[in-house]
C-alpha cells in the first residue's frame, strides 16, 4: 500500500525547496510545495479506495529502529478509521491553504523558506497522524513544534516573532516532558510502546497505572493542544504569516493532543479520573479564554484565543466519553476556523497590514467575497443550524449533559460568548465606517477561491461527512430541548453583538467604562503571561544565573579546570626547589632515597 | 692467626679510610687511600682471592692512585676551601649516613650470624688460572665490552686533557 | 678461634662504604670526592669477594676484576673532566659548580 509515500511526499518537496528554492522561480517553488501535498493528497485519497471498506486496522512495518532489553519499537504507520479522517483533514486543508499562501506570501521575502518549512510541517504532522506506536507518534509531535518555531519566527528579525517562537516551544516542552514520562510508564508497566500491545493490555492494567498514565498525556496534550495552563503560547503565536496561523494554530498542530487523546481511549475508557480531569481542563480553558476573547481588539487574538476555547470543547468531548463527537468538532473547527483565520489575512492583506479591528469598518462593500466566506464560518462557528459547527459541538454538548450537567450549562454559556466575540469580530470590521486610512481592496482569486472552498465545507460539512457514524459510534439520542437552549445562546450572542456594535455603538464603550475593573482584567488576559513570569520565568533565569552560571559553570567547572593547572604550577615550584645545582644536596637526596629503599626493602622481605 | 690478621688490617684499613675523609690536604687523602688498598689487598689474600689481591695492588694502589696523585700535583690543589655550603647535606647527611649503616649492620648480623667462617687456604679457586678460564669463557662478553671501554676512555681522556698540552 | 666469622668482613665493608659516602656528602674538594668515590668502589670490591668465599665460585672475584677496571676507566676520564672545569673555572670547589641550578 506504500504508506510511506503519505508523509514522504512532502518531505521530498521540503528537501527540494530548501536545497535549492533559493534558484527556482516563484512557479517552480510553488509547483513544487502545492504538487508534493497535492500528491499527498491523491495518495491518502488512493488508499481509502484501495483499502474501503475499512473494519480494523491496516499497518505497514518498515524496519526496527529500537531493539534493547524488552523494548522493540518498530517504524511502522497504520491506518484505521480515526486515521482517515485526520489524514483527509490534514492534506485536504492543508493544500487549499498552500494554494492561499502562493497570494499571501507573494510580497513577502522568504518565499522559498516558507514554503519549505509548511512542507516540512506537512510531513511531520502525517508521521504524527500515521503512526501505530507512541514513540513515532512522539517524533511526529516534536517535528511540528519544531516547524511551529520554525514558522512562528520566520519574520526572524522581528524580535516579538522570535521571542513568540521561542516562548512556544518552550511552553510545548513542558508538555513533551509528560508525553515521555507517559511513554517510560508505558514501557514499564506494559513492555512496549505500540498501540495495539498497549490498549490490548490496558483494559487488565491497574487504574493506578491508566491513570497516572492519562494524566501524563493530558499534560502531553495541554502543551500542544493549548489548554490550562500551558495555553500561553498560542495567542503569541499569532506573530507568524497568517496562514501558518491557519494551517498550524488552527487545524492541525493544535489538534495533535485531541487525536492523541481520542487514540489513547482504550486507556482513558478505564481511567475515569483520568477522563474527568480531561473533561474539566476542557471546559475550563473554553470557558477562561472565551472571556478573554471578548475584550481583545487585534482581528487575530480573538480568533487565537477563540481556537483555545474550541480546542477545549474537543477535550471536553473526550473527556466525557464522547471520543467521536471529539473528533467530529475537530474537523468542523479545521474547516471555520482555517477559513476565518484565512479570511482575517484576507482582510489585512486588504488593508496592507493593519490588524486592529477599531481601525477597520465597512468593508462588506469594499471586500464582498471575503465578507460572505468568512460570514459562513461565523455562524458555523456560533452554532446556528444546519451549518457544520451546530452538529459536532451539540454532539459534545449533549455528551457533556449525559456526563454532568453542570458541564452542559458551562458550555452553553461559552457557547454564547463565542457568538457574540465573533460576531462582534465581524460586525467591527465589515460594518459600520471605514475607520482607518488605507485604501482596501480585494484580495486576488489565489486567495479567494480557497476562501470559497473552506466556505463551502464550513456550510455542508455537518450534512455530508457522518463522521460519528464514520467512527464508529452513532449519534446519541437526540434532546431536543437541550439543543433548543444551545442553539438560542448562539442566537442571543449574535444578537446582543448586532445591538451593540452596530445598532447602538456607543453602548460597548459605555459598558466597557462601567465595568473597568473587570474590563482591564480580561483586556489584559488575567495578567497570567506577568503572573508566569514573576513565579517561574524570572526565577528560573535568575536562579540559572546566579547559582548555575556563576556558581557551578564559572566557579566549579572552570574553577576546577584553572584549578588543576594552578595547583600544578605551585606544586613544580616547590619541587623546583630541588634543584640547586649543588652536587652534595643531590648526592645526599640519593643517600636518603637509597635509605628509603633498603627499608621497605626489608620491610617487604619480612625481616622486621 | 687468621682472626689477629684480620683484626690488624682491618683497623689499619677503617683508620686510613676516616683519614681519608678528614683531611683537608687531598695529598693527604690519596696517601691514605693507598694504605685503605693495601689493607684490601692483604684481607684479599685471607679470602684466597690471590689474583684479585695482586691486582688490587698493581692496578689501583699503583696506576690509579697514581694518576690520582699527579693530578693533586698538576692541579696544585691546595687545602680545602671553607666557603660554600649546602644546607641539605648539613642537616640531612649525618642521620642519614648513621642510618644506613645501622641498616647495613642489622641486616649482615641478621643474615649471617654464625654461619660460614673465612680461614686462610678456604678457598683455592682465585689462582689465575680459575680466573682466566671464568674470564675467558662465561665472562667472555663483559671481558671484550670492558676492552673497548678502556678504548673509549682513553680516548676521551686524551681529547677532555688535549688543550692542556699545549 | 682462627676462623673469623664472614659477617665480620660484610660489617667492615659496610663500615668503608659509609665512610666514603660520608666523605662524598661532606668535603668540598672535588678531588677528595673523587677518591672517596674510589673508597666506596673498594669496599664494593670486599663484599664481592667475600660472597665468592660464601660460596665458594669464583664468579665474585670475576665481578671485583671487572669493577677494578671501569673504576681505572672511569677515573681517567674523570680526572680529565676535573682538568677541564679546573681551567675554565679556575675553582675546585664542589659548590661553585651550580650552574645547573633551577
Amino acid at each position: 500500500m506504500q504508506l510511506w509515500l503519505i508523509p514522504v511526499l512532502p518531505l521530498a518537496g521540503f528537501l527540494i525547496n530548501g536545497l535549492f528554492g533559493r534558484r527556482f522561480s516563484k512557479g517552480a517553488v510553488n509547483a513544487v510545495a502545492i504538487g508534493s501535498v497535492a500528491l499527498s493528497f491523491a495518495w491518502v485519497l488512493k488508499t481509502i479506495l484501495a483499502l474501503s471498506p475499512l473494519a480494523g486496522a491496516y499497518s505497514e512495518h518498515y524496519f526496527t529502529w529500537i531493539r534493547s532489553g524488552i523494548v522493540n519499537i518498530g517504524c511502522d504507520l497504520a491506518v484505521d478509521r480515526l486515521t482517515i479522517v485526520m489524514l483527509l483533514v490534514v492534506t485536504g486543508v492543508g493544500a487549499v491553504i498552500h494554494v492561499y499562501s502562493i497570494g499571501y506570501m507573494a510580497h513577502e521575502g522568504g518565499y522559498y523558506r516558507f514554503f519549505a518549512f509548511l512542507n516540512l510541517f506537512m510531513f511531520f504532522m502525517l508521521v504524527l497522524v500515521l503512526a501505530s506506536n507512541y514513540l513515532v507518534m512522539f517524533v511526529g509531535w516534536e517535528g511540528v513544534g519544531l516547524c511551529s518555531y520554525l514558522l512562528i519566527g520566520f519574520y526572524f528579525d522581528k524580535k516579538f516573532a522570535t521571542d513568540a517562537g521561542n516562548k512556544a516551544f518552550i511552553v510545548n516542552r513542558i508538555g513533551d516532558f509528560g508525553f515521555s514520562l507517559a511513554m517510560f510508564y508505558m514501557v514499564k508497566n506494559f513492555g512496549s510502546l505500540d498501540f495495539a500491545t498497549v490498549f490490548k493490555q490496558a483494559p487488565g492494567a491497574p487504574e493506578a497505572t491508566l491513570t497516572i498514565i492519562g494524566l501524563l498525556l493530558m499534560l502531553g496534550a495541554c502543551g500542544k493542544s493549548a489548554q490550562l495552563p500551558l495555553y500561553v503560547w498560542l495567542p503569541d503565536a499569532m506573530a507568524g504569516p497568517t496562514p501558518v496561523s491557519a494551517l498550524i494554530h488552527a487545524a492541525t498542530m493544535v489538534t495533535a493532543g485531541v487525536y492523541m487523546t481520542a487514540r489513547s481511549w482504550a486507556i482513558y475508557a478505564h481511567a475515569p479520573a483520568a477522563a474527568e480531569t480531561v473533561a474539566i481542563i476542557g471546559i475550563a480553558t473554553a470557558f477562561f479564554a472565551a472571556t478573554i476573547g471578548l475584550a481583545q481588539n487585534d482581528i487575530k487574538k480573538v480568533f487565537a484565543y477563540s481556537t483555545v476555547s474550541q480546542l477545549g470543547y474537543m477535550f471536553l468531548g473526550v473527556g466525557c466519553g464522547a471520543f467521536s463527537a471529539g473528533i467530529y468538532h475537530l474537523v468542523t473547527h479545521a474547516f471555520f476556523k482555517a477559513l476565518l483565520f484565512l479570511g482575517a489575512g484576507s482582510v489585512i492583506h486588504a488593508l496592507s497590514g493593519e490588524q486592529d479591528l477599531r481601525n477597520m469598518g465597512g468593508l462588506r462593500k469594499k471586500t464582498p467575497w471575503t465578507f460572505w466566506t468568512m460570514m459562513c464560518a461565523a455562524v458555523a462557528i456560533a452554532g446556528v443550524p444546519p451549518f457544520a459547527g451546530f452538529f459536532s459541538k451539540d454532539a459534545i454538548l449533549l455528551a457533556a449533559h449525559h456526563y454532568a450537567p453542570w458541564m452542559y450549562w458551562l458550555g452553553t454559556i461559552t457557547a454564547g460568548m463565542t457568538a457574540f466575540y465573533v460576531f462582534r469580530a465581524m460586525f467591527l470590521a465589515f460594518f459600520g465606517e471605514y475607520r482607518g486610512h488605507e485604501h482596501p481592496h480585494e484580495s486576488p482569486p489565489v486567495m479567494l477561491v480557497p476562501l470559497a472552498v473552506l466556505a463551502l465545507l464550513s456550510i455542508g460539512g455537518g450534512f455530508a461527512l457522518h463522521v460519528p457514524e464514520f467512527l464508529g459510534t452513532a449519534g446519541g439520542e437526540e434532546d431536543r430541548a437541550l439543543m433548543a437552549i444551545s442553539t438560542a445562546a448562539g442566537v442571543m450572542g449574535i444578537a446582543l453583538a448586532w445591538l451593540m456594535y452596530v445598532a447602538k455603538p456607543a453602548l460597548a464603550e459605555s459598558f466597557a467604562a462601567s465595568m473597568r475593573g473587570l474590563y482591564t482584567l480580561v483586556y489584559n488576559k488575567y495578567f497570567v503571561d506577568e503572573i508566569y513570569g514573576a513565579a517561574v520565568v524570572n526565577p528560573l533565569v535568575g536562579g540559572s544565573r546566579a547559582v548555575l552560571w556563576k556558581g557551578v559553570d564559572v566557579g566549579l567547572i572552570d574553577g576546577a579546570a584553572n584549578g588543576v593547572g594552578a595547583r600544578a604550577r605551585n606544586i613544580g615550584s616547590i619541587l623546583r626547589l630541588m634543584q640547586s645545582g649543588n652536587i652534595r644536596s643531590y648526592a645526599t637526596w640519593v643517600l636518603f632515597g637509597s635509605v628509603v629503599l633498603i627499608v621497605a626493602m626489608g620491610i617487604v622481605g619480612g625481616l622486621r | 692467626m687468621d682472626v689477629i690478621l684480620f683484626l690488624i688490617f682491618a683497623i689499619i684499613a677503617v683508620v686510613c679510610a676516616i683519614n681519608v675523609v678528614v683531611q683537608t690536604h687531598p695529598i693527604s687523602s690519596a696517601i691514605s687511600l693507598v694504605g685503605v688498598m693495601g689493607s684490601l689487598a692483604v684481607l684479599y689474600l685471607l679470602l684466597g682471592a690471590e689474583f684479585i689481591a695482586a691486582a688490587q695492588v698493581i692496578v689501583y694502589a699503583g696506576a690509579i692512585m697514581v694518576l690520582f696523585v699527579f693530578v693533586i700535583m698538576l692541579l696544585n690543589a691546595g687545602a680545602e676551601s671553607k666557603h660554600g655550603r649546602s644546607l641539605v647535606a648539613q642537616l640531612l647527611g649525618a642521620p642519614l649516613l648513621v642510618a644506613l649503616l645501622g641498616l647495613l649492620a642489622y641486616f649482615v648480623e641478621r643474615l649471617y650470624p654464625r654461619g660460614v667462617s673465612v680461614r686462610f687456604g678456604g678457598f683455592t679457586h682465585g689462582t689465575p688460572l680459575d680466573i682466566g678460564r671464568a674470564l675467558f669463557t662465561t665472562y667472555l662478553l663483559p671481558f671484550e665490552a670492558t676492552s673497548i671501554l678502556i678504548l673509549i676512555a682513553i680516548v676521551g681522556a686524551i681529547v677532555l686533557a688535549w688543550k692542556e698540552i699545549d | 678461634m682462627t676462623e673469623v666469622p664472614i659477617s665480620w668482613f660484610l660489617t667492615l665493608s659496610a663500615v668503608l662504604f659509609v665512610l666514603g659516602v660520608a666523605g662524598f656528602v661532606f668535603r668540598r674538594s672535588v678531588v677528595t670526592v673523587f677518591m672517596s668515590i674510589e673508597l666506596m668502589l673498594n669496599a664494593v670490591n670486599l663484599s664481592f669477594v667475600t660472597f665468592s668465599y660464601q660460596l665458594q665460585q669464583v664468579n665474585g672475584h670475576l665481578f671485583a676484576f671487572f669493577v677494578m677496571v671501569v673504576a681505572a676507566a672511569e677515573a681517567a676520564v674523570g680526572l680529565a673532566i676535573i682538568l677541564t672545569v679546573f681551567k675554565n673555572r679556575a675553582t675546585l670547589n664542589i659548590d661553585d659548580v651550580d650552574s645547573m641550578k633551577n
